[in-house]
């Protein structure tokens, strides 16, 4: 196991390496936006490894309510952890982008805004996982994910209604893309998304084995004779 | 189980007769937001119209939490939340009775607030006013309902009164921004509220069926 995972963490660092040559030097230049446009190479894939990941947290989160097993429970506090970090990079990636583009930091457009509240929604799950005290946190953080994932068409919805009736800033006129363009986006994405993997895999590990010590200092606690304690 | 849902909530409210202390908190409270608010925005008519609805309900937000707070306060004194855990009564009558009883201190809050705002913002409504009814019943039912269950959350949490606003706000969002549109829709008389009583209603529903499915389990887990 150990041996595959050096191999892999191997792999993604070539292929991110790859990925950067691609983006900074083989993909051609943006006509209009020029240089700052290849910041899109960054920001698009770390949204879908975001998307992704917080969609693993949800299928793990209810896979744990129904077998309780302490694998899939694992799994959504990686996969929400992770998953938060890249979310922070596309809402820190976007805003740099669109201040030379759009002239502004920030606007409160669908896209945009969802992406915050679904950070701030996952923010406040890793927090209620690090601050409870009860016995099944993971029951209480998994009824914490559903809840999320049902808000978000609501809040994807309601935003949309807000913006439609609000005037707000042209987002470039959409339209096709390069097909040199793509090519790179997507060796791009495979790059995050071994990254993303390599990183869940190790905080998994971790995961487990801080589990495994919890329980044996649980056990040698129990074992201990009453007098020494 | 209405039995029980109505039990539970009799005796809650006539805790709350005896005691006041929900109301009278949750009173002064949004009193002090709405004095803080008018020095920090000091607006003409016009302007209120449009900043209106956002204050009325970031104001009955902040006060509902300290009343969300003490959802649960009573029943862990003498482990009152343990023995209904080992009775048959079923969790959802309890969850009911508490988010109705909720409901009910919330919307007297709101009841008493508002001519206040009116009276400080010289509010006049330009659309039409019995419109804000539906727009409060539901609005007040979408905070309550989310938070008296995230209140069962939160008291499982170190520092729990400060959990509760945490795990409640960002899952609220699209209630607020519901609630707050259709408001000032109403002040200002320009846009037609259909599609946030809508949206509202939704939220509503999709949340009511969670917290029955749910709360179950939340309340077991110790």
């Amino acid at each position: 196991m150990k041996r595959i995972f050096t191999v892999f963490a191997l792999l993604t660092g070539i292929l991110l390496s790859y990925a950067l040559y691609e983006a900074l030097i083989v993909a051609p230049t943006e006509k209009t936006m020029g240089d700052v446009q290849r910041i899109f190479y960054y920001h698009v894939p770390s949204a879908w490894t975001a998307f992704l990941l917080f969609t693993t947290n949800f299928v793990a989160s209810v896979v744990y309510l129904i077998r309780r097993s302490a694998a899939a429970d694992a799994l959504a506090v990686v996969s929400a952890e992770v998953g938060v970090v890249f979310c922070t990079v596309v809402l820190v990636t976007g805003p740099l982008w669109a201040r030379p583009v759009w002239g502004i930091w920030w606007t409160w457009d669908v896209r945009l805004t969802s992406t915050l509240v679904l950070w701030l929604i996952y923010v406040s799950y890793l927090m209620l996982r690090r601050f409870s005290t009860s016995g099944e946190t993971p029951v209480l953080a998994a009824a914490l994910a559903i809840f999320g994932a049902l808000d978000v068409p609501l809040v994807y919805f309601s935003i949309w209604i807000f913006r439609t009736q609000h005037p707000q800033p042209v987002i470039g006129g959409g339209g096709s893309i390069d097909p040199r363009m793509l090519h790179v986006l997507l060796i791009n994405w495979a790059a995050f998304l071994g990254f993303a993997l390599l990183i869940c895999w190790s905080r998994y590990r971790l995961e487990v084995l801080k589990r495994e010590v919890e329980e044996m200092q649980a056990l040698t606690a129990l074992l201990q004779p009453r007098s020494s304690r | 189980m209405v039995e029980i849902t109505r039990a539970t909530l009799v005796k809650d409210l006539r805790l709350e007769w005896r005691s006041k202390d929900a109301i009278n908190s949750m009173l002064f409270f949004a009193l002090l937001v709405v004095v803080v608010f008018s020095f920090s925005f000091d607006p003409n008519a016009e302007e209120s119209r449009q900043i209106a609805g956002g204050l009325v309900w970031v104001a009955f937000l902040f006060a509902a939490v300290v009343a969300l707070n003490q959802t649960w306060a009573p029943e862990l004194r003498n482990q009152v939340l343990d023995a209904y855990r080992v009775s048959p009564a079923p969790a959802n009558s309890l969850f009911l009775a508490k988010a109705i009883g909720n409901f009910v201190f919330v919307s007297v809050l709101e009841a008493l607030m508002t001519p206040l705002f009116v009276v400080f913002y010289q509010l006049r409504a330009v659309g039409p006013v019995w419109q804000l009814v539906p727009v409060a019943v539901l609005g007040t039912w979408a905070l309550v309902v989310n938070g008296t269950f995230f209140a069962a959350v939160s008291i499982r949490t170190r520092s729990r009164e400060i959990m509760l606003p945490l795990l409640l706000f960002p899952i609220s969002i699209p209630a607020i921004i519901a609630m707050v549109n259709a408001t000032t829709a109403i002040l200002t008389g320009e846009l037609s509220i259909r599609v946030w009583i809508v949206l509202l209603a939704t939220y509503d529903v999709v949340f009511t069926i969670a917290c029955l499915l749910f709360f179950e389990m939340v309340l077991h887990a110790e």
